[in-house]
């Protein structure tokens, strides 16, 4: 289990270590990295490579919002069949189901402000299920998934320390 | 009244130095001429750091901050905080099965580096002698020196693993030894010593009632094997000084804290000059080593699962370039042999930054046996490591063809 934690735990950090180098890294057989990498990709656990982009710094057209979605939960289903109902558009980025005073988290993207303004209110306020959706534009982004955007500062070191 | 004057007398006095002799004896350190030529070069990527690459845990430094906020900026006991002496006990019996009482056989020092000197000083007397390995940390003998002592070195081998032997120790044994002085896992080598190998040295001191000095500030950067607390060895925690830090396990290089663990009547000998000379370590550095001890474990194991990963890759990075090196087991060091380049540790260093970019330290700054070697940092980033492994190769090779 541990092993797999750190093939994992490397990719996360740089996806693009190659299987010849994590089998360095690790001090394991090549071809038992690679496999174990293909059956996490199979079970899902491995589900995408991505690079973490900076938008803001290359000025790209783009405006996020986080919308508080309320839901009367429906039978059998529950929160589900909404929660799937809006992720299927490409423009909900992520949708969680959270606890507190409303339901669902969704996440949007779109060009500008009117955009998103748009898919609120015409494609995910009328959702059967919806009751109420509160929208927060994101202002500024400080830190995503772990990694802090606009640079932390270089730490200075001495270069040379006995 | 005319002012008094006295016949010009001039004394003729011989020239002498302002500097005493002592501390003319030792000498400079090799590695600042280095830190002098880096300089002035740019774009240089350093494997001659001897720290981590890792910022200290940010709920150790909060816990600095949150102390500072609340005004607590006076002197400690001479001792130490008495809670982070408890939390040590705590964590030496934890790991290593030591006991220690935490009011009178722990002191908390400005760095393992204090305590190194003031356990050297509490027991050295003029014309004692030391026996310490070859190569090694470059405080051990100007410390000796400075303590009024003599050094004598201990050649370790690669063929060895560059352990020190327990045999040539006994060889160079005579009525003035006063204690051996060993660090490990070592700087610069990376070697580590087994507990079989140390109970060697262990018999040794014993037999021939030695004080032994055990540095084991590397005790948590261990690799694939175990670290064994010389303290731990039966008998021996009666004559070791028992020294530690921080700095390397927990990123904490410029809080200045360590400590030092003996029995009472040597801990009270080292918090004489202790308290004389230093008073007490830095308060909010002491603080945060308690909040480190408390719940900085989790980030060890992740550093140094890091550090492992980086260990391997520069291993087996040297040796695909032609080079020879033993798999260092500890520390974030490895120490390759360079002879196949026809150069000397001090060319190979000066060309490899001059002409590569690429700053190690020559294996000369750390005694006569680390000629014809250099000391690699790998505490530094993935991304640096396969960099300077590429710049090194194309180094080598030029040299090697020539």
């Amino acid at each position: 289990m541990r092993k797999v934690k750190d093939i994992l735990e490397i990719l996360e950090r740089d996806a693009r270590t190659t299987p010849e180098q994590i089998a360095v890294m690790l001090d394991l057989p090549v071809d038992e990295v690679r496999q174990t990498i293909d059956q996490l990709e199979r079970d899902k656990v491995l589900l995408k490579y991505k690079a973490v982009i900076n938008w803001d710094k290359i000025g790209g057209e783009m405006v996020i919002a986080l919308i508080e979605v309320k839901v009367s939960p429906q039978r059998e289903v529950g929160f589900g069949a909404v929660a799937e109902r809006i992720y299927r558009y490409p423009e909900a980025r992520s949708v969680y189901l959270v606890s507190g005073t409303y339901d669902l988290s969704v996440q949007v993207v779109g060009k500008t402000m009117k955009d998103v303004a748009d898919f609120v209110a015409r494609k995910l306020a009328p959702i059967e299920g919806v009751q109420g959706t509160v929208t927060h534009f994101l202002l500024q982004r400080y830190k995503e998934d772990g990694d802090i955007l606009n640079g932390e500062e270089e730490i200075e070191r001495l270069p040379i320390t006995p | 009244m005319s002012a008094i004057r006295f016949p010009s007398r001039a004394v003729q006095r011989p020239r002498r130095s302002v500097i005493s002799d002592r501390v003319n004896s030792i000498p400079a350190s090799g590695i600042r001429r280095f830190f002098d030529l880096l300089a002035t070069i740019d774009g240089v990527i350093s494997l001659g750091v001897g720290e981590p690459d890792f910022v200290t845990p940010w709920h150790i430094r909060e816990s600095a901050i949150y102390s500072v906020e609340r005004g607590q900026t006076m002197y400690t006991s001479n001792y130490g905080l008495i809670e982070l002496r408890i939390e040590l006990a705590k964590h030496l019996a934890r790991l290593y099965g030591v006991e220690y009482d935490p009011r009178t056989e722990l002191v908390i020092t400005a760095g393992v580096s204090e305590a190194l000197d003031i356990a050297i000083r509490a027991i050295v007397n003029p014309g004692d002698e030391i026996i310490i390995p070859d190569p090694t940390y470059v405080s051990y003998g100007p410390c000796v020196v400075m303590a009024g002592g003599v050094v004598v070195p201990v050649p370790t081998f690669v063929e060895n693993d560059f352990k020190v032997s327990a045999e040539e120790i006994e060889k160079r044994i005579n009525n003035r030894t006063k204690a051996i002085l060993i660090g490990y896992p070592n700087n610069p080598t990376g070697a580590v010593m087994a507990r079989e190998d140390l109970k060697g040295i262990a018999d040794v001191a014993a037999r021939h009632d030695l004080i032994v000095i055990s540095d084991e500030i590397y005790d948590r950067l261990v690799y694939d094997t175990e670290h064994t607390c010389f303290a731990s060895l039966p008998g021996m925690k009666e004559r070791t000084i028992l020294l530690g830090g921080f700095s390397k396990s927990y990123a904490m290089t410029g809080w200045r804290v360590g400590y030092a663990a003996a029995p009472a009547e040597i801990l009270e000998a080292m918090l004489k000059i202790h308290q004389y000379v230093l008073m007490c370590a830095s308060t909010s550095g002491q603080k945060a080593a308690t909040e480190a001890l408390r719940n900085g474990e989790e980030s060890v194991q992740r550093m140094v699962r890091e550090y492992n990963q980086r260990r391997r890759v520069m291993h087996r990075g040297l040796i695909d370039i032609g080079l020879s090196c033993f798999e260092p087991k500890g520390a974030f060091y490895a120490f390759p042999n360079i002879e196949v380049t026809g150069l000397s540790s001090d060319e190979f260093a000066e060309r490899l930054l001059m002409e590569e970019k690429v700053a190690v330290v020559p294996g000369t700054a750390f005694g006569q046996r680390g000629s014809g070697h250099v000391r690699c940092c790998y505490a530094t980033s993935m991304k640096n490591i396969n960099e300077a492994l590429v710049r090194m190769k194309r180094f080598v090779d030029r040299y090697v063809r020539r």
